[in-house]
């Protein structure tokens, strides 16, 4: 048995906030489609963040037939495959993943995970969701102007974007995705709001913050950090588009186009690129902090153990959070600012390696020892662990401005990436989507589908993204359409790049799987009963499965513990929910 | 289902706190809420405004980065803002007018505040409207100021004395303040309307949230109403004195 020195947080105190009053639906509008309800709302965020992935998903498969088979499908000419990258990489950094980390699991966890009925402002939050629809659909809507989406590259570099050399540079496309990106900051401002308030004012009695689980963490800071850093991305949005729309010359300097010289002169294109990346470098964190936090309960809950430290990883996410706001230039050593900035940029991000390094090891020594359950979380969270080192590692090098200049623009940038913020977030996104989908639908996704989907996605994806290293040492430039017969692109790369591109297709397959079994499950999986995976959490210790609007019934639950008490000696169960009193002293709480 | 409504603080005590530093952390980790006695409608306006101010703070920069790295000569600013009155030019008098009127208002409105909490309808929704109307007032102004410079020939992407970037940041800047302070005086003028119509004392529900609403708001629309005002101040500062 574990004596715990009594402390404030023993007891639990008289309510400080009473309980709130929810809206309630009267129709079937206003239940289904416009609702009030962050668990609709998180279900919503998702299933529009899903589907316009998938439509990056396809780019993806586009832009791979054109490298491994380049000249095969006439239709991908130079200008569409600056296209598909362009919608491809936007699309997953902002619409895909900052969306359903934030708007789809941070609606359905904050509430769920605190003991709250709801958002603060279910209103707000409501409208949170339709902005996001509609930037979803402006941008959508660049697919059908004449002449297409902007062909910019994600990072919409001027003067480029908006020169008629770009493809949807002169037209309506780069147009659509400015105003796309500042509708989506509007929305997301609504939620992110929401998300913060949530937090820090509408716990459940006995819920301190050091009692919150991580994802709770993750999403927390991950929301701070997208508060303050997507302002950046949206001055930046709307000095482009008076570049282009009204003529004015924030971004573009003296310059020929054509032969013909352009009224344009005086604008600063490194500004943009400051602007872009102060919101840039965040988001990459506001993309792995709920990846972070989500993946720690995952390996706690399905290996039976404490987090290995909890108050040292709720730490390393603040810190982390903290200090990405001064590592964005380390995207710009190569782009002409003064080399001592490199030098500063470069020792602030390899200070960050630091806390990053310490939540690995403490997610390793989590498992180090546990009773370890290979569910298909499980699995994923592992998945997870793997590829992010993996591209945790290939950051220091990229980190440091003498190794990253040769590499810079070369496809082992495009394997760092993707390593580190494409496949390693993603496979958490599906680990949590087996682990909550009995919570939000009350049935198990099917396992062998299950298993196929991980096995294939997780060693497909490897095969995808790790020989990219190898193609990016050779020198293989990125967002090149065709590179022919050239140094850099010896035969074996063809070979190589063939490869790839299967594993794109197979891994693309997979998803497909994936999907199915979304759907089949919903009808035909097994009955998953209130708490299937014998979690301590309070999203598992719902009344009803599905939780019901406000979450709770009568009374609010009241939090005894923190949300680790894993195989706790002496306990009758390998696990205590947070709602459970705590008459004996029996807890891991302080001990860790 | 669930009869009470109140997302404002109750009246409960809270449990006694260590002192010291360690009373500090044990404050604000604690359970149920991180700043004791800060209504949700409170911290989401403050966090707004924090969001808010990174806004602002980017376009200033950018403006600043502009007019430091020109080549060209940046138009004097007590000439281009002087106003020609009785024959003779005026440096910056608009200005200074529109900036008292905008302090102003921030004292109507902390007075409209002051009197919320007192329960004072009819005088809360006065100064309200009074504000609002200093609001409107510096909007108009700022509208003859446009108006001026466009006559003169400043365009967003020209202008006649030098740097194009004077206009294109003038004009974006002062416009999306302008457009803060527009939004604040509507939702000065709905917020007068239901002090004055009572709602907050027969806790009518509102339109769209159908949620109770209290004297609290007209305090959280005072902070909309002095962070626009300090931003005003800075853009003063760096537009017009620098
Ligand atoms: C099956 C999965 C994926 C495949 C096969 C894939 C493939 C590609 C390819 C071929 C490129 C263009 C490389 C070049 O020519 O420069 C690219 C670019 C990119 N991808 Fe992916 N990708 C996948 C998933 C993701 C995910 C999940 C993310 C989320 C972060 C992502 C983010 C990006 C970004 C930001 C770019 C850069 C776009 C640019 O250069 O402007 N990708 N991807
Ligand atoms: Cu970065």
């Amino acid at each position: 048995m574990v004596n715990i020195p009594s402390s404030i947080d023993d007891t639990v105190p008289a309510a400080e906030v009473e309980d709130v009053e929810l809206y309630h639906p009267h129709s079937w509008w206003t239940t289904y489609v416009f609702s009030q309800d962050a668990k609709v709302i998180a279900i919503q965020y998702s299933l529009t963040a899903i589907s316009i992935g998938l439509v990056a998903l396809v780019l993806s498969w586009l832009m791979r037939l054109q490298l491994g088979f380049p000249g095969y499908f006439t239709f991908i000419d130079a200008d569409r495959y600056y296209q598909f990258i362009t919608m491809h990489g936007m699309i997953m950094v902002i619409y895909l993943l900052t969306a359903l980390f934030l708007g789809g699991f941070g609606n359905y966890l904050i509430p769920l995970m605190l003991g709250a009925r709801d958002m603060v402002f279910p209103y707000a939050n409501m409208l949170s969701y339709w902005l996001y629809l509609l930037a979803v659909l402006v941008l959508a809507a660049g697919f059908f102007v004449p002449g297409g989406p902007t062909g910019a590259g994600w990072t919409l570099y001027p003067p480029q974007a908006i020169l008629s050399g770009t493809p949807g540079g002169q037209s309506g496309g780069i147009i659509l995705m400015l105003v796309s990106l500042i509708l989506f900051i509007i929305g997301f401002t609504m939620g992110g709001l929401n998300y913060v308030v949530t937090v820090l004012q509408g716990r459940a009695r006995g819920m301190t913050l050091m009692r919150m689980p991580l994802t709770i963490w993750g999403i927390f800071t991950a929301t701070v950090m997208a508060l303050l850093a997507f302002p950046a991305l949206f001055v930046a949005s709307v000095m482009m588009l008076f570049d282009l729309v009204l003529g004015t010359s924030f971004f573009m300097p003296a310059i020929v186009e054509m032969g013909t010289q352009l009224q344009h002169g005086g604008g600063s294109p490194i500004l943009f690129q400051h602007l872009f990346w102060f919101f840039g470098h965040p988001e990459v964190y506001i993309v792995a902090l709920p990846a972070f936090g989500i993946v720690s309960d995952l390996i706690s809950t399905h290996a039976r153990k404490n987090i290995f430290g909890y108050r040292m990883m709720v730490w390393a996410i603040v810190i982390i959070g903290a200090l990405s706001f001064i590592v964005w230039a380390h995207h710009m050593y190569v782009s002409g600012m003064n080399p001592n900035f490199g030098f500063f940029f470069a020792t602030t991000t390899l200070i960050i390696a630091v806390p990053t390094a310490i939540k690995v090891y403490n997610w390793v020594l989590t498992l180090w020892r546990g009773d370890i359950h290979l569910t298909i979380p499980m699995l994923f969270a592992l998945g997870f662990i793997v590829t992010f080192v993996n591209g945790g590692l290939t950051g220091l090098f990229l980190g440091n401005v003498v190794v990253d200049v040769p590499l810079s623009d070369t496809m082992f940038v495009v394997a760092h990436f993707h390593m580190v913020m494409g496949v390693a977030p993603i496979m958490v996104i599906f680990g949590a989507i087996y682990h909550w989908y009995p919570k939000i639908t009350g049935r198990m996704l099917d396992e062998i589908m299950g298993r196929i989907h991980f096995w294939v996605t997780f060693l497909g994806a490897y095969l995808i993204f790790f020989p990219m290293h190898y193609l990016g040492l050779l020198g293989a430039p990125r967002r090149y359409y065709e590179l022919g017969e050239s140094a850099v692109n010896p035969p074996s790369a063809h070979d190589l790049n063939v490869f790839i591109t299967l594993m794109a297709l197979t891994v693309g397959a997979a998803q497909m799987l994936f999907l199915f079994n979304l759907v089949w499950s919903l009808r035909h999986g097994k009955e998953a009963g209130g708490n299937p995976w014998r979690a301590t959490t309070l999203e598992w210790q719902t009344p009803t499965t599905p939780p019901p609007h406000g979450n709770w019934g009568k009374e609010l639950p009241v939090v005894y513990r923190w949300a680790y008490d894993y195989s706790v000696p002496g306990a009758p169960q390998d696990f205590i929910p947070q709602n459970q009193p705590n008459p004996d002293r029996l807890s891991m709480e302080n001990a860790s | 289902m669930h009869e009470s409504a109140k997302t404002k603080p109750s009246a409960t005590p809270a449990l006694p706190r260590p002192s010291g530093l360690s009373g500090f952390a044990a404050d604000w980790a604690s359970d149920q809420r991180t700043f004791k006695n800060v209504s949700w409608g409170k911290a989401m306006m403050w966090i707004f405004l924090l969001s808010d101010t990174f806004i602002f703070g980017c376009f200033l920069l950018a403006y600043m980065t502009a007019r430091m790295s020109t080549t060209v000569p940046w138009p004097n600013p007590s000439e281009v803002f002087a106003l020609n009155i009785g024959g003779q030019e005026v440096p910056l008098i608009l200005i200074a007018i529109m900036t008292f009127v905008l302090i102003s208002s921030s004292g109507t409105m902390a007075m409209a505040v002051n009197f919320g909490y007192r329960r004072d309808r009819r005088k809360t929704a006065a100064l309200m409207l009074l504000t609002a109307l200093f609001g409107a007032t510096f909007v108009g102004m700022q509208a003859f100021e446009w108006t001026k410079l466009i006559s003169e020939g400043v365009r967003p992407w020209e202008n006649p004395w030098g740097a194009a970037q004077f206009g294109s940041t003038f004009f974006m800047i002062t416009g999306f303040h302008g457009t803060h302070v527009t939004f604040g005086v509507i939702f000065l003028i709905i917020i007068a309307r239901k002090v004055w119509r009572g709602d907050f004392d027969q806790e009518r529900r509102g339109f769209f949230t159908s949620r109770k609403g209290n004297y609290e708001i007209v305090e959280i629309t005072g902070l909309y109403w002095h962070f626009v005002d300090l931003v005003w101040v800075f853009i003063f500062a760096f537009f017009y004195l620098w």
